[in-house]
């Protein structure tokens, strides 16, 4: 493999990666704070639909973004009023997230485009445009590091950076600020914050408005950046992996870079080589496929260090006597 | 009128949850700068009265005053403006924060927590002088001890300037060394001037710390009254709204030859660490053996390993022969049936199956006995008709088998499992912790039904926390400490002070102080947290 591909194929980890880290770092904020979020895969889709759509319509991506991070975050706040305010399980209203989000969206294009569940192909101002950084052709000629520059960090879409500049947030957040402390807090121990006199209910919106915002973000990335348009099931299971991807990363947010980076060169080296030759030894593409999921079962499985999630995560809280 | 104004003033708190009455018509007034104490029996209504004070429930009546100001406390936030701070039975700490972090949780300065961890460091380093209130605080919490917990909590009050605490079974879970230091602290804040709030159901505790004790009994306020002028068979009476026997009458044992005879004893846990180092003793039949011990010592793992639900190695012969200590036929029922009956520690979750009803659980480990079945099937009416028997005689209430075993109180709940294994006559009888979260009323029972038990000449083993109880009803009593049976003594020649030093670790032998020997069980203690933690 010459520099050349392996430049390409790094280039297009980062854009594989960069819907798998939001998602990641939404279902980051909000099992941080006890909330068990399997939906991130319905939120995601439903945003790419929603934004994929409102860019057809308007010729805006902004617009289409706007309309990801609403509908998304409403999705979001059905979830919080079932698992929060309603204290029901939260396992069954992700996975009922999911299957809403999985035929709405095609019910609605169908409606909407009658193209078969998809929307229109996005032209011009309905995607994003790729941004080329600084100097980026100045520097191509320099050897090695200029091609790294201008091909590798140069020349994504905006929500490309993003997603990068939200890993120093969210760590900044979780651990320098009184909401990350509150925060996690509630997601180990809410009777804690509940008797020092702050609102658990309130935090655990708060955390799920945020979730819904990423996810917002990544699935608008998917339908306006990584492809142009909505196609139906378009996630993939994205969602899953970034779940993987969290657990993975022991739901700390630079590690949470480091599993999606490495979930995304998985994908990207699926794309481009079907299936891989190792002189002799044919890797059929369905491995790289799999090896997410089965990286992490070997995380569970307590091989490399232990993966010890948020301790009131999954459970509703309630005011003991 | 130059009283100062009560620091606390509570007037008719009626409190209802559905048709229970949790508290009626409740008045109290608590002077500022003193330790005032509540005590009652579970389900008296302390907690719900107390909770009301702190914000979690709203009272259905009654009024509020705080320093002779009325007050309105809709939820926690308010208390901890009024100057109340709370200090749970169950900490309500986070256990992966640091101490610094516990403490400034909810109560931080700005939005960024660099400023406030810095106050908060200082603040504590002066708490720590002012109480003997020190802790690490960039500890972990979950790295700490129970009682440094329990520090942890105090610190979190102060810090947020409570001049009102209230402390809510506090020594439940503390060792007696833990607990002195406790009562130095209060006395420290009471004289500070701060008011404590001390609810307990223990007279001992009451006796030794409070100025003024409240009684509550079924939510009512029954008296008030200077504790200096009053004694524990007064207050119990009061507690019960009965005569209460605090001391075991029991006649002096008569011991015959051993039941149980247990030889070199060893048994390591599932993470590899040894947790009985070489037990050996007998038990005689006709007698109480009590094995005494800081929580954590092997007394729980005697007792698994002895009931045949732990794998061990050494040698157990009950009456001459030996039973097998892994494998085959070493387990809970096997145990049964060959006589050895088991009380376990944790009633909820070893003794009974709470969703089940009490004459299912009143068979279980004995189900499987030709007297209970025919063929496949079980003989539901006979075990049915047998349970509301063994409830009579045991005085459960309510006297009602259909009901499943967790709408019992935890009193009940123990007489169910005692009257299971007590009425089938066995030779010899494990009970751990008998009396845990029982009622003062059930406690006199059940105390009664073990001495019964021998003097009908059975061999007892009795595990218990409570240095107490060892003393009320054992004849010999033994000590663990770190998986070993530190030595066996004659109850009636043994002095709580020498028992205290071999629940420490230390040998007659070596002259230590106690306190030097109760900091070295605590530090010995966080060593063994800290590496299983």
């Amino acid at each position: 493999m010459d520099y050349a591909t392996l430049l390409q194929v790094l280039d297009s980890t980062m854009r594989l990666a960069t819907p798998l880290l939001l998602a990641c770092l939404a279902g980051l904020f909000s099992e941080r704070a006890g909330v068990i979020d399997i939906g991130l895969e319905g939120k995601m889709l439903i945003a790419a639909f929603f934004s994929a759509a409102i860019a057809a319509a308007t010729g805006s991506v902004w617009l289409g973004l706007l309309a990801g991070l609403v509908s998304s975050t409403l999705l979001s706040f059905v979830h919080g009023l079932a698992s929060i305010t309603f204290r029901g399980n939260q396992l069954i209203s992700g996975v009922a997230i999911n299957f809403l989000a999985a035929g709405l969206t095609v019910l609605i294009a169908q409606d909407w485009f009658g193209q078969g569940g998809r929307t229109p192909s996005l032209i011009g101002s309905g995607r994003w445009e790729n941004i080329t950084l600084p100097l980026a052709e100045t520097l191509r000629p320099v050897p090695v590091l200029g091609p790294l520059y201008a091909d590798l960090i140069s020349g994504h879409s905006l929500l490309v950076y993003v997603g990068l500049v939200m890993v120093p947030v969210t760590w900044w957040v979780l651990f320098r600020t009184r909401f990350g402390l509150r925060l996690r807090a509630v997601g180990e121990a809410p009777e804690a914050v509940d008797t020092a006199g702050v609102s658990v209910t309130g935090l655990r919106y708060a955390a799920v408005g945020i979730c819904g915002l990423l996810c917002g973000l990544a699935g608008s990335y998917l339908a306006t950046g990584l492809q142009a348009g909505f196609v139906k099931d378009m996630t993939a299971g994205r969602g899953y992996i970034a779940l993987a991807a969290l657990i993975f990363a022991k739901w700390r947010p630079w590690s949470a870079l480091g599993a999606c980076l490495l979930f995304g060169l998985l994908q990207a080296v699926a794309l481009r080589y079907q299936n891989i030759d190792l002189g002799g030894i044919t890797i059929p593409v369905q491995v790289m496929d799999a090896l997410p999921y089965i990286l992490t079962v070997v995380i569970l499985a307590g091989f490399v260090g232990k993966a010890i999630p948020p301790r009131a995560g999954g459970e509703p809280y309630v005011k003991e006597r | 009128m130059t009283d100062p104004a009560p620091a606390i003033e509570l007037q008719g708190i009626s409190k209802s949850f559905g048709p229970v009455q949790a508290n009626k018509d409740i008045s109290l007034r608590v002077m500022p700068g003193t330790i005032h104490g509540i005590i009652g029996e579970n389900g008296a209504g302390k907690s719900t009265l107390m909770s009301i004070l702190y914000g979690f429930y709203a009272a259905d009546k009654g009024d509020i005053w705080i320093k002779g100001e009325k007050r309105q406390i809709p939820d926690s936030q308010a208390a901890i403006k009024a100057g109340i701070g709370m200090v749970f039975q169950h900490f309500k700490l986070v256990q992966n924060f640091t101490v610094l972090e516990n403490v400034i949780l909810g109560a931080e300065d700005g939005g960024l927590l660099r400023p406030s961890l810095a106050k908060a460091r200082g603040v504590l380093k002066s708490l720590a002088e002012e109480y003997e209130l020190s802790v690490d605080p960039d500890m972990q919490v979950q790295h700490l001890s129970v009682g440094h917990q329990q520090r942890v909590e105090i610190l979190k009050a102060l810090y947020r300037q409570a001049d009102i605490l209230i402390l809510d079974e506090p020594t439940g879970v503390l060792t007696p060394a833990e607990a002195d230091h406790l009562f130095r602290i209060l006395d420290n804040l009471r004289a500070e001037g701060k008011t404590i709030i001390l609810i307990t159901h223990k007279l001992r505790e009451i006796m030794e710390i409070t100025d003024t004790v409240s009684v509550m009994r079924r939510g009512e306020m029954t008296a008030t009254v200077k504790t200096a002028q009053t004694t524990p068979e007064e207050l119990a009476e009061l507690m019960v709204g009965r005569k209460v026997l605090l001391r075991v009458d029991k006649a002096p044992a008569q011991p015959k030859g051993a039941a149980l005879e247990v030889r070199d004893l060893r048994h390591v846990d599932t993470s590899g660490v040894e947790r009985l180092r070489g037990v050996s003793f007998d038990l005689h039949a006709g007698e109480v053996l009590g094995i005494a011990g800081v929580a954590g010592n092997g007394q729980s793992e005697l007792l698994e390993v002895l009931g045949g639900y732990a794998d061990a190695t050494g040698s157990v012969t009950l009456n001459g022969s030996a039973l097998p200590l892994s494998g085959a036929g070493c387990d809970g029922m096997a145990r049964r049936a060959a006589g050895i009956g088991h009380v376990p520690e944790d009633r909820q979750s070893e003794g009974l199956i709470m969703p089940y009803s009490a004459w299912e659980n009143s068979v279980f480990g004995y189900h499987r006995d030709p007297m209970w079945q025919s063929g496949l099937l079980m003989k539901n009416a006979a075990i049915r008709e047998d349970a509301a028997g063994k409830m009579e005689r045991f005085d459960v209430r309510p006297p009602n088998p259909d009901l499943a075993a967790k709408n019992f109180s935890g009193g009940n709940q123990q007489k169910i499992v005692l009257a299971r294994e007590i009425e089938r006559n066995p030779d010899v009888l494990l009970i751990g912790q008998p009396t845990r979260g029982v009622d003062i009323g059930a406690i006199e029972f059940i105390h009664q039904q073990i001495v019964r038990l021998r003097d009908a000449g059975k061999a007892i083993l009795l595990v218990s926390v409570e240095l107490d109880e060892i003393f009320a009803l054992s004849d010999r009593i033994g000590v663990m400490f770190d998986g070993r049976l530190m030595g066996i003594r004659d109850a009636a020649a043994a002095d709580q002070r020498e028992l205290g030093l071999l629940m420490a670790g230390v040998g007659e032998d070596e002259g230590q102080d106690p306190m030097a020997a109760a900091e070295a069980a605590e530090r010995e203690r966080e060593r063994r947290e800290a590496t299983h933690g």
